[in-house]
Order: structure tokens, then C-alpha cells, then sequence
């Protein structure tokens, strides 16, 4: 049967059909779609983890009990989740366990740009990259046979235009039952890493990757398709589809597997071909290894090593290496006009519009329409933030964040500014997820070594930047069961911070009291402003207008970056369709200028 | 399978005007129709609000999920300014669809940046193609009752240049939407369709 699949789809049917019973996953672009796919088949376990750590602790733990495991994360969410990855793959494993990790190249949405491959071969496991999303399907049954076959974790890495792409897929109807019985037997040397065990395992890890390198020589999804001798081109995952867009005669040998390196094949390949280019994304990963065998290779000379690649990239790079005529240039017409830039942007009717309103007032970063002098001087607030759809609250005309890491970071970075005797008043800002993620443990830290900080926890009660997921605080799992809910202000209070107040998200005149007294306080407080998201709650009440007569220009409506205020013409208008009615420009209107659209058609009447 | 000719589509917008279902739908009548589909769109962070593409490429045997510069034959802009940030990728004489309506952006309400004219909007596109339709898309979808209707409309308007039969257009537009938003999307549909009888640049 033939479907339209995304990558992320292709790969959670695949491991369905492959028998997984067990899946764990914090949500992260671009892998959020994974656990989504497999929560929907209620015959298997699937759980959001508390983060990608735990995800990788569960699955560990699922699969020594005899049950196939999938956990999925984004690239960055590896780096939460290494110490565990190292030590399964250090203990092995017992039913199959494969790591999806979704990497990012081009930043789509994340905050750094990373090659997690290097993840694999510091853990020595093995990595397989699909090409789209058929052969993402079709890899997964290998996976979990390959980790049951050489005790290791499988790396499954797959990037942003495989995950997120969708093509053909043929798919099988069946699922394949494991005949693996649920059933744990006790063996110190395999899971128990005290010194002396881990020294047994460590050859037994060097051994199982020889092996592995000798699978690989007739493994199915490394292949020599033959073509012109001139060119070979050695290439993975997306960069194999450019690259065969653009060298439609070139001979390729297409890996499936990335490492370890079918050295042989590699040198077959090499010696009918005149010449070999590596075509990857990020790091030179596969030409290094191929150098170090002595075999000649091209790739990162011509490739760049950042960004995501595309044909046209490939096709110049094809250019510079005399491989294709430099056709007469394309006339590529001149715009003529500079483009307004259009990032993204908090919605209209967002939870957290009104929060960073009033901190970056409180903190003098707001600065009206037309001010000459734009640039935000050292302020007498800094505001450590955090990774989630609020990380927007850092654009114009908020200016309201000054920091930004990684998950969990602000809590930690506030102690360390505080701590490091910066005079200013200290705030972290973080949302529930995130600090349910990783915001626990240095709040822990805040209490114990006496912060001064103000910690604000942005709770909409969802995972809103990846769509929308559930997470220990909204009381409802990945299978949307009811199940048990973390209520945030007991875990502030738990873990011994004495000045906690929550506030409603759409209340400005509360929200500023509250920092207010928070940071008056010199002392750790958090403040928990609490408000569904929108794209959850999409009408708050009746839709705002402006009342023309009443409105003087001012421009204060337009601090708030809230998109559905507009002034194509000199006045502020609000976009009746794009308005939720969550009234924070009205509360702001110093002119009372913004009402519900009744009440401004009764004074119009009048 | 006899050699069908390549079609590489694609739709621009802002976050939210529903790019990504009408993508689908283009990928599923195709599908249908034995050709082979790559697409992909913009999600996560970039799709709040941002500048969103999704590139659509149908042919007999399709490999890179993005299509080259210069290569589009058929510009969907759901916005105007999003319209022209992707027209360097139309090809001479694709068609370029234009849902005749303006979200300005947020440097752009702050008075940062400007919004291009209609007139630097079509100086813009002529340059690549005189095949320019500028349609009404969100005012008939707002007429319609429901301005989420947009992504039906302007498929509508697409519809009438690709092979496909209307059938398999229907098919997969009651496939991706809930039974109660069935007619609606229909006369949107159709709406698309005659719209685009009128609208030559």
C-alpha cells in the first residue's frame, strides 16, 4: 500500500511494524511528529519523558526488560540525554533500543547547530541515516535487528528535510510481534557498571564495532549504483537526492549506514571511479573517516560545512570543481525594493504578550515608534531567558530577554550573574515545560546557596513551541489518558522557596504588583503567571477596537508587539480576524481608546 | 506510467493561513494520479507568526524535496510580501497566484520598515513571468463566512492550470477536513476556480 508519509511518520509506522512495544520522547523540532505518530497505537507504551534524560533512562530500562524501545529527541535534546546514551551503550542492551536523533542543519528551530553523528561514534554505536521517507521506514526493522543482534543502541539520525518532508511509502500492512518475552535476568557483569565491569565491557564495545564494519560491507542500504566513471559520489541521507538531482550520471554509493564504514566497499567503489566527492550536511564525518583509510576523497573544500545544502548549493559546488560548465549565469532579477523581514512573532491573544509588556517597562527597554536612539542601555534589570515560544519575547519592541542557552539555563545563569555581584535586579524567565525539563534543579540550587533571584515560570499549560504536547504538568499523557499532574507551585514550595505568587497572564495591573514585590523583596521569589495558550484558547471575549476619536497616536498599543494592531494608516486599527479580545492593549491604553466592539458601536451611536 | 511532465509548486505565506494543509492536499490529488511527490514544509519556531514556504514537487521521479531557484512553475502567496520574497524562484513565465491581501509586519506597524506598494509588488513579479493573478482570496473566503477557507480557495485558483481531475481535488480536500467543513470548502473550491477566469494581470 502505497502513503504519503512524512519522515517523522515513515519512521514511528516503521518502528511499529518492526515490533516496538516502547516509546519515550521530549518533544524538540524536528522530532516532535515521532512520538506523536507512535502515542496514537494504543497496543505499545509511549510516554512523554519529563526530558530527553529520563527518556533515554525509561527506554534503557524498557529494553532490558525485554521490550523493543524507541526514543526520540532533537539533536540538542542528546545533549541532556548523554550520560545515559553512553551507558547503554556501554551495558547493551537486551530487547532492541534505537535513539532517534533529529538534527537541525539551517537552525530551523533550535539554537545551535550540531553534527550528533560525533554522539555515535564517542558512545561506539551504530548510525543509519534514511535518504527520505521510505527508507526511514524501511530502517527502522533494521535497527532494532542490528541492536539486538550486536547488543548496542542504534543510532537513527535523521535532519529537518527528511523528518519534515513527505514522499511515497510503501508500506507492509503488518506489525511484527517480538517473540521476546517481557522478562528481566540479573547479570552484574552486563548492567551493573562498577570499574571492573565497565573494563569488561569496553573491549566487548571495540569488538562489537569490527563487527559491525563487516556487516556493513553487504549491508542492503550501503549500495554501489553504477553510472558514468568520471564522478563518484559517496553521500547520506538529503544529500543524496541533491546530489542525484544534480549529477543525474554520476556513479553513487549511497550509505545507509554512516558508521561504523564499510572500508571495502569504499575502496571497490574508489577503484571504479576516477575521482570522489563526499556529499553531507555539517561535519565532515564521513570524508574524515574515509581519509584516514588512505582512499582520496573530496568534500568539505567544496560543501560547506554549515547551513542545510540544497540543489543549488551542490550545483555550484559541481561548478567550482569543473564537474559542470559554468552555464551563463541564471538572470536572477533584482528585487529592487528591501524586504520588509518577517520573523516569527508571539500570537495575538498570547499568554505571555502582557508578562514581558510590563517586565520590560519595569526594566526601561521599551522604546516608542518613532525614538530616534533604538539601542537598549545598560538597564537596571537583566532578564536571564529560556528556550520555548516566550524566547520570542527578545525581539522589538519587548527587547525582554538578554539570555538564552539552553534548556532549563535561566535559573542557573541568574544565580551566576547574581552571584558574580551584578548590582541589577536579576530575573529568569522560563516556561512550565522547561522548567519542569530542567529548571527544577537549579531552582534547588537557588534555595540552597541563598539566591537573590526572581524566578518568573510562564505557565500555559502545554508544550506550545513544538505544537502543543502535554507534559507532567498538564495531568494528561502522551496517549491522552488522565494521569497524575505536578502542580508547579507545590514543587517551588517543595523544594523551600518561601515568596511564591501566581498570577493570571491576562491581568497587567496583577502581574505588576507581583514583580514588583517579587524584586522588591531581595530575596529567591517566583512568580507563576498562569494563562492557557492561544492557539488552545482561541477566544478570550468579544473583539477590541479602536475608538478613533479617542486614540491621540501615542503608540503605546504597539509595545506590545501584538500583531493583530496594525497602522497601515497613521492610526492604530485592530484586524478584526487576527483579535482573540484577551483586552491587554485596552488595560494599557492610557487614553481608554481600545474597547469591546459593542461598547464602542453604543458611544458611536451616542 | 507514460512520462508526465514535471510540476514544482510553491506556497508562500504567513504562519497560520493554512499552507501547510493546502500542500497536503496537492500532494495527496497527485498521489492519486501516479506521479511521484516530494513536499516539505516550515514548522516549529519559524511557523509563529513567520514567513512560511512549503515546496510541493511532482513529477515522474522526483529526488530533492526543494526546488531549485528559478524553477518554480507555479507561485502561491497566500500574502502579498510573501509573494515577492520567493519570486526569484519562479521560473520565465511560471504563474504566480497572489492572494490580493497585506499582514504587515510587526517592524513594519513600529514604522522600522515599509510595506512594498502594489505597484513595487507587480514591478517585482513581472520581472520574472507576465503570468501574474491577483486574486481575492481572503475577502471570498471572509465572504464565505470563514476566512480559514483561504488555502481551499487559492487551490481553487491552481486547479484550473494542473492536470488533475476536480474529483480527485474533492477526494482529498474531504479527506484532510472534518465532514461539517465539507461544503463549505467545496464552494471555496469553486469559487478559486471561477476566480481565476477574471483576474489576469
Amino acid at each position: 500500500m502505497k502513503k504519503l508519509l512524512s519522515g517523522n511518520e515513515a519512521l514511528a509506522l516503521g518502528a511499529y511494524h518492526a515490533g516496538v512495544k516502547f516509546a519515550t520522547a521530549y518533544p524538540g523540532t524536528p522530532s516532535t511528529e515521532i512520538m506523536e505518530a507512535i502515542a496514537r497505537y494504543k497496543d505499545i507504551y509511549a510516554e512523554w519523558s519529563t526530558n530527553e534524560k529520563v527518556a533515554v533512562e525509561v527506554a534503557m530500562g524498557a529494553c532490558y526488560a525485554g521490550a523493543r524501545a524507541l526514543v526520540s529527541m532533537k539533536q540538542v535534546g542528546l545533549n541532556v540525554a548523554a550520560d545515559p546514551f553512553l551507558a547503554v551503550a556501554t551495558t547493551g542492551v537486551n530487547a532492541g533500543l534505537v535513539l532517534i536523533s533529529a538534527d537541525d542543519p539551517g537552525i530551523h528551530s533550535s539554537q545551535g547547530e550540531q553534527d550528533n553523528r560525533h554522539y555515535a561514534e564517542l558512545a561506539k554505536v551504530p548510525i543509519l541515516e534514511p535518504t527520505d521517507s521510505q527508507t526511514a521506514y524501511d530502517l527502522m526493522a533494521y535497527a532494532f535487528e542490528i541492536s539486538e543482534q550486536f547488543d548496542t543502541p542504534v543510532m537513527l539520525r535523521t535532519t529537518t528535510r527528511i523528518s519534515h518532508s513527505k514522499s511515497i511509502v510503501e508500506v507492509k500492512e503488518t506489525r511484527t510481534e517480538s517473540t521476546r518475552k517481557i522478562a528481566f535476568a540479573p547479570n552484574m557483569q552486563k548492567y551493573v557498571m562498577l570499574p571492573i565491569n565497565a573494563r569488561i565491557r569496553h573491549p566487548l564495545m571495540e569488538e562489537r564495532m569490527v563487527k559491525l564494519a563487516a556487516y556493513g560491507e553487504t549491508f542492503t542500504f550501503n549500495k554501489i549504483e553504477m553510472g558514468e566513471r568520471q564522478l563518484g559520489i559517496i553521500a547520506t541521507g538529503i544529500s543524496y537526492q541533491y546530489a542525484r538531482e544534480v549529477f543525474p550520471k554520476a556513479s553513487f554509493l549511497k550509505l545507509g549506514m554512516t558508521y561504523p564504514l564499510p572500508e571495502k566497499l569504499i575502496r571497490e567503489f574508489a577503484s571504479k571511479v576516477d575521482r570522489i566527492l563526499v556529499v553531507e550536511e555539517l561535519d565532515p564525518f564521513i570524508e574524515e573517516h574515509i581519509k584516514v583509510m588512505g582512499i582520496k576523497v573530496e568534500g568539505k573544500q567544496y560543501i560547506p560545512r554549515t547551513g542545510e545544502l540544497n540543489s543549488d548549493i551542490i550545483e555550484s559546488a559541481g561548478r567550482k570543481m569543473g564537474l559542470i560548465k559554468a552555464a551563463a549565469a541564471q538572470e536572477k532579477p533584482p528585487v529592487g525594493i528591501e524586504l520588509a523581514k518577517r520573523p516569527p512573532l508571539l500570537c495575538p491573544g498570547c499568554p505571555h504578550t502582557g508578562f514581558f509588556y510590563v517586565l520590560a517597562g519595569m526594566g526601561q527597554r521599551l522604546k516608542l515608534p518613532g525614538a530616534k536612539d533604538r539601542t537598549i542601555k545598560e538597564s537596571n534589570m537583566v532578564i536571564a531567558g529560556d528556550i520555548g515560544c516566550y524566547t520570542l519575547g527578545a525581539y522589538p519592541p519587548l527587547n525582554a530577554m538578554d539570555t538564552n542557552g539552553c534548556m532549563g539555563s535561566s535559573i542557573g545563569t541568574a544565580i551566576g550573574m547574581e552571584k558574580a555581584g551584578l548590582s541589577a535586579k536579576i530575573v529568569a524567565v522560563i516556561g512550565d515545560s522547561t522548567f519542569l525539563h530542567s529548571g527544577i534543579t537549579p531552582l534547588v540550587d537557588a534555595v540552597y546557596n541563598q539566591s537573590k533571584i526572581t524566578v518568573v515560570i510562564l505557565d500555559n499549560s502545554t508544550t506550545a513551541m513544538t505544537g502543543h504536547q502535554e507534559h507532567p504538568g498538564t495531568g494528561v499523557s502522551a496517549q491522552g489518558e488522565t494521569v497524575g499532574k505536578v502542580v508547579l507551585e507545590d514543587v517551588v514550595r517543595g523544594v523551600g522557596v518561601k515568596n511564591v505568587t501566581v498570577v493570571d497572564s491576562f491581568k497587567i495591573k496583577e502581574i505588576r504588583t507581583a514583580l514588583k514585590t517579587a524584586m522588591d523583596l531581595r530575596e529567591l521569589s517566583v512568580v507563576i503567571v498562569r494563562g492557557a495558550c492561544v492557539v488552545q484558547v482561541p477566544k478570550h471575549g468579544e473583539i477590541r477596537v479602536v475608538n478613533t476619536e479617542k486614540c491621540n497616536q501615542c503608540g503605546i498599543c504597539l509595545l506590545i508587539g501584538c500583531s493583530a494592531i496594525q497602522t497601515t494608516g497613521k492610526k492604530p486599527i485592530i484586524d478584526i480576524g487576527m483579535c482573540t479580545g484577551c483586552t491587554v492593549c485596552e488595560q494599557i491604553c492610557p487614553k481608554g481608546a481600545i474597547g469591546p466592539v459593542s461598547r464602542t458601536k453604543t458611544e458611536a451611536q451616542n | 506510467m507514460s512520462s508526465k511532465t514535471k510540476i514544482d509548486l510553491l506556497l508562500t505565506g504567513v504562519g497560520g493561513q493554512g499552507n501547510i494543509l493546502a500542500s497536503d492536499i496537492i500532494g495527496e490529488v497527485a498521489l492519486a494520479a501516479g506521479y511521484d511527490i516530494k513536499k516539505t514544509d516550515t514548522l516549529g519556531m519559524a511557523q509563529r507568526g513567520g514567513s512560511v514556504v512549503s515546496h510541493v514537487r511532482i513529477a515522474e521521479k522526483v529526488y530533492a524535496p526543494l526546488i531549485k531557484e528559478g524553477e518554480v512553475d507555479f507561485l502561491l502567496a497566500f500574502e502579498k510580501l510573501e509573494s515577492i520574497r520567493w519570486a526569484s524562484y519562479l521560473r520565465p513565465s511560471g504563474v504566480a497566484i497572489i492572494n490580493n491581501y497585506a499582514v504587515p509586519p510587526l517592524s513594519v506597524n513600529l514604522g522600522v520598515e515599509k510595506y512594498p506598494t502594489d505597484a513595487e509588488v507587480m514591478q517585482v513579479l513581472k520581472q520574472r513571468s507576465e503570468r501574474i493573478y491577483m486574486v481575492s482570496g481572503t475577502l471570498r473566503a471572509t465572504e464565505l463566512g470563514n476566512v480559514k477557507t483561504l488555502n481551499i480557495f487559492m487551490l481553487g485558483c491552481v486547479s484550473v492550470f494542473l492536470p488533475f481531475k476536480i474529483e480527485a481535488w474533492q477526494e482529498a480536500i474531504t479527506k484532510h477536513l472534518p465532514e461539517k467543513l465539507w461544503k463549505l470548502n467545496m464552494t471555496a473550491f469553486e469559487s478559486g476556480r471561477k476566480e481565476i477566469e477574471n483576474v489576469h494581470v
